[in-house]
C-alpha cells in the first residue's frame, strides 16, 4: 500500500534525513521525500496500520529535523 | 516571501544594524572605553537574535543525538569563533549562513512556485446549470455524464464530449501545441484545456479524479519521487561528508598542536602554547562551517525538478528524474511505425485480383473488421462506407499477427496478411503494384483478392531523425508488423537506418531485447511507440516513450516519457532537455564540490578564515540555486 503525505521542510538535507528516519520506522517497506514538490510517499508493508505507522515516522522525523511537519 | 522567511529578513536587518557598529569598535576603527567583556555581551545580542533558532535546534539535535546536523555545527564552530576571541567572525558567520538560508528558502520556493504554476492546469471549479441559473461546484462534486458549461476564457474542468456550441481549444497546457482546436458537437474534449471563443455544454465522461487533467498532474507531481542516480549519490555523499568533515576537524584542532608541542617544529611562529591551540582550533571551526552540505544537496533535485517542468511545459511529461537522467544517455532508438512515423490515417488504396464485386469484397471485409479497433479496420470500414449490420457476423475469431476469421451471412470470411493465408492453406498472389498493407481475403476458403491499405508518413518524421541525429543518437531502428516493402519504403524515406519488418508483437520484445545487448558502455535504448499494443515493448527499453498519448490511458500508464502530441520532433528536444539538464546536474556537483573541498584545503592550511569560508559557501549556493534553475528554460532546444 501506498500513500502520498504533504510535508514542510526548510533544506533540502533536511528532507533527506526525513527520508531516512522514515525508512528505518518499523511497518515502512519504502519511503520516498520530494524537496521540490514537498511530498513523502511511503509504502507500507503488508498489514501494518499506515495511521500508526505516519505517527510514529513523524516522531521519527520529528527528532532527526525538529522544523519539520507532516500533514497526517 | 511567507511569515518564516519575513521573520527571519527582519532578525537579519536587525542583527545586521547592531553587529556593524560592534565590529568597527572591535576591529579599532572606533575608539570606545568598553572592556572586553562588555563587547561580548554586545556581541550576543546579534548573534542570539539571528541565530537563536539555530542555537535552539543544535541543543535539541544534541539531545536527540543527531550531532553531524548543520545548527550543530554552524553553532560549535561560532560558538568556537567567539569563545577565542574572534567575536567578528563568529557572529558574521552565524549572519552570513541566515542569509544564505533566507536566499535559498525564497529562490526555491519561487522556483517550486513557478513550476508549479506552469504545470497546473487543475481546474478550480466546474459550471453545472440549474433551472437557467449558473451555479460554480468543486469538479470533485461532478458526476459522469452530468452536463457542464464551460464560457470562454475558462478550463475545462472534466473530460467530456461537447453536445452544444462551438469554440476553439487552447491545447497548450497539454500539449505544447499552440495552435488552437476547433471543436463543435460531438467533439471529445479533454480538461485541462482552455476555451478560447465560444459557449460550450459538455457532458462529462469521466469524474474528476479520472479525467487527464488529473491524471497529467498526479503524474508530474510523483514525477520528483523518483529519484536519479545523481540525487541518490549527492543524498548519500552528504550523509558521509558531514561527518568526515567533523572528524577532520576535530583531528586538525587536537592533532597539529600535539604534535607542534611534542616536537617543537613550528612552535617559533606562536606566542605561547596559547596562541598554537587557538590558531588550529580556529582552523578547525572555519572547517565545520564548509562542511554543511545545503549547497549541494538543494541543486540537484532543483535541476531536476526544473527540467522535469520545462519539459512538460512543451508537452513532454516525464515520469522521474531517473528517466531524464537515462534519456540523456539514449544512443539507440527503436519506433513503432503506424501512428508514430506514419499518421496512422490509413484509406483503402486499391483492391486487387478480386473474382467478385470489389463492393462485395469490401463488404465482407467491413464486417469481419467491424469489431477491431485497428486503424486498418477503421479505414476498410470507411471505404465500404455504408452501415455495418453486426448481427450478421459470427464466429468472430481473432488471430495476433495474422488477421481475423469470422461468417459473413453464414459465409466464412477470411481477412489477413500472408501468414493467414499459409495457415489456412489458401494460395494467395503477392502485390506487386502498390506498397502498403496488403490484406487477403478468402471467402469460403477460396482467394478473393487483395485490399491494399498504406498509410502516410507524418510531415517532420524526417526532420525528426535529422533532429535525433544531431542530438547524437547513434542508430534509429523502426519496428513493424508491416510487410518488408513497406518497411523499406517508410525507412528510406524518413531516413531510419535499419528496420525489421513483418513482427509479431512479441517478436518486438525480442528484437528489442537484442538492440538493448547492442548498448555497452552506458548507452541507453529508447523505444517510441503510440503506446496501442506495445505496451510490453514500452516497459522493457530503457526508456519507454509514448507518443500522442493523450487520452491514452494504457500508454500513460506503460510508458516513462509521454509525449502529449503526436509530433516525433518531440523525441528529440526531451534527449536535448535532458542533456541540458543532466549537463547543469553535472557542473553544479562539480562546482560545488570543488569549490568544497578547495575551501577545506585552504581551510586546514591557515590560508582561509571564517570570512572567506562562509562567504565561498553562501556563494556557491546561491550560484548553484541559479545554475539549476536555467534547466527551466528549454524553449530554444
Amino acid at each position: 500500500m501506498k500513500k502520498s503525505y504533504k510535508i514542510e521542510v526548510d533544506c533540502a538535507n533536511c528532507a533527506n534525513n526525513m527520508e531516512e528516519a522514515a525508512k528505518k520506522t518499523p511497518g515502512v517497506k519504502d519511503c520516498s521525500v520530494s524537496f521540490m514538490t514537498l511530498k513523502m510517499k511511503v509504502e507500507f508493508e503488508d498489514g501494518a496500520d499506515a495511521d500508526a505507522v505516519m505517527k510514529q515516522v513523524r516522531a521519527n522525523c520529528k527528532k532527526v529535523e525538529d522544523d519539520c511537519e507532516i500533514f497526517l | 516571501m511567507n511569515k518564516k522567511q519575513k521573520l527571519l529578513l527582519w532578525r537579519i536587518i536587525a542583527a545586521s544594524v547592531f553587529f556593524v557598529p560592534l565590529y568597527l569598535i572591535s576591529e579599532g576603527f572606533v575608539k570606545t572605553d568598553l572592556p572586553s567583556w562588555g563587547l561580548v555581551i554586545l556581541f550576543l545580542i546579534p548573534y542570539l537574535l539571528v541565530g537563536y533558532d539555530i542555537v535552539r535546534k543544535a541543543l535539541l539535535g544534541i539531545k536527540n543525538g543527531q550531532l553531524f546536523d548543520e545548527n550543530f555545527l554552524m553553532t560549535v564552530a561560532t560558538a568556537g569563533a567567539i569563545a577565542l576571541g574572534e567575536y567578528g567572525e563568529g557572529v558574521a558567520v552565524m549572519l552570513l549562513y541566515q542569509i544564505g538560508e533566507l536566499f535559498q528558502s525564497c529562490a526555491v520556493g519561487k522556483s517550486r512556485r513557478s513550476i508549479t504554476e506552469l504545470m497546473d492546469i487543475r481546474p478550480d471549479y466546474a459550471n453545472i446549470e440549474e433551472d437557467g441559473v449558473l451555479t460554480r461546484v468543486d469538479p470533485d462534486e461532478v458526476e459522469t455524464g452530468s452536463i457542464i458549461v464551460v464560457q470562454p476564457g475558462e478550463k475545462v474542468p472534466l473530460d467530456g464530449v461537447v453536445v452544444e456550441g462551438t469554440s476553439s481549444l487552447n491545447t497548450s497546457a497539454l500539449t505544447g501545441e499552440s495552435l488552437p482546436r476547433p471543436v463543435e458537437e460531438g467533439s471529445d474534449v479533454l480538461s485541462g484545456s482552455i476555451n478560447m471563443s465560444g459557449i460550450l455544454k459538455i457532458r462529462t465522461t469521466a469524474e474528476f479524479e479520472e479525467s487527464t487533467a488529473s491524471k497529467i498532474m498526479d503524474l508530474v507531481e510523483n514525477a520528483a519521487s523518483r529519484k536519479s542516480l545523481s540525487e541518490n549519490f549527492i543524498s548519500k555523499f552528504a550523509r558521509y561528508y558531514t561527518p568526515a568533515v567533523c572528524c577532520a576537524a576535530l583531528a586538525l584542532a587536537v592533532l597539529p598542536p600535539l604534535f607542534i608541542m611534542q616536537t617543537g617544529t613550528g612552535a617559533g611562529h606562536y606566542g605561547s602554547t596559547g596562541s598554537i591551540w587557538s590558531d588550529w582550533i580556529l582552523r578547525a571551526c572555519t572547517l565545520l562551517v564548509i562542511s554543511c552540505p545545503c549547497a549541494v544537496v538543494i541543486s540537484i533535485p532543483l535541476s531536476f525538478f526544473s527540467g522535469l517542468g520545462g519539459a512538460s511545459s512543451h508537452g513532454i511529461l516525464i515520469k522521474g528524474s531517473n528517466y531524464l537522467e537515462t534519456l540523456s544517455k539514449v544512443k539507440i532508438v527503436a519506433f513503432d511505425k503506424t501512428g508514430t512515423i506514419t499518421k496512422g490515417n490509413f484509406a483503402v488504396t486499391a483492391v486487387h485480383r478480386s473474382p467478385i464485386d470489389e463492393k462485395k469484397l469490401l463488404e465482407y471485409a467491413a464486417h469481419v473488421e467491424g469489431f477491431s479497433s485497428h486503424p486498418i479496420a477503421g479505414s476498410i470500414r470507411e471505404a465500404y462506407g455504408k452501415h455495418i449490420d453486426r448481427s450478421r457476423v459470427s464466429g468472430l475469431e481473432e488471430i495476433s499477427g495474422h488477421g481475423v476469421t469470422a461468417k459473413v451471412d453464414g459465409v466464412s470470411v477470411a481477412i489477413g496478411n500472408d501468414k493467414l493465408m499459409d495457415r489456412l492453406s489458401v494460395s494467395f498472389e503477392p502485390c506487386d503494384e502498390h506498397v502498403g498493407t496488403v490484406l487477403h481475403v478468402a471467402v469460403d476458403g477460396a482467394y478473393c483478392g487483395h485490399i491494399v491499405v498504406s498509410d502516410e508518413i507524418k510531415e517532420t518524421s524526417a526532420a525528426a531523425m535529422e533532429a535525433l541525429k544531431k542530438a547524437g543518437v547513434e542508430k534509429t531502428v523502426m519496428l513493424t508488423g508491416d510487410a518488408e516493402p513497406v518497411a523499406k519504403k517508410v525507412a528510406a524515406e524518413v531516413g531510419i537506418s535499419e528496420y525489421r519488418a513483418r513482427l509479431l508483437p512479441a517478436d518486438k520484445v525480442s528484437c528489442v531485447e537484442d538492440l538493448l545487448k547492442e548498448c555497452t558502455g552506458g548507452r541507453r535504448l529508447a523505444f517510441v511507440g503510440d503506446g496501442i499494443n506495445d505496451a510490453p515493448v514500452l516497459s522493457r527499453a530503457d526508456v519507454g516513450i509514448a507518443m500522442g498519448a493523450l487520452g491514452s490511458d494504457a500508454a500513460i500508464e506503460a510508458a516513462d516519457v509521454v509525449l502529449m502530441d503526436d509530433d516525433p520532433m518531440k523525441i528529440a528536444k526531451a534527449i536535448r532537455i535532458s542533456r541540458k539538464c543532466l549537463g547543469i546536474v553535472k557542473q553544479n556537483i562539480v562546482f560545488a564540490l570543488g569549490v568544497k573541498l578547495l575551501c577545506l584545503l585552504l581551510a586546514a592550511l591557515g590560508l582561509a578564515n571564517m570570512w572567506a569560508a562562509i562567504i565561498a559557501d553562501v556563494g556557491v549556493m546561491i550560484l548553484a540555486v541559479l545554475n539549476a534553475i536555467r534547466c527551466l528554460f528549454v524553449k530554444d532546444l
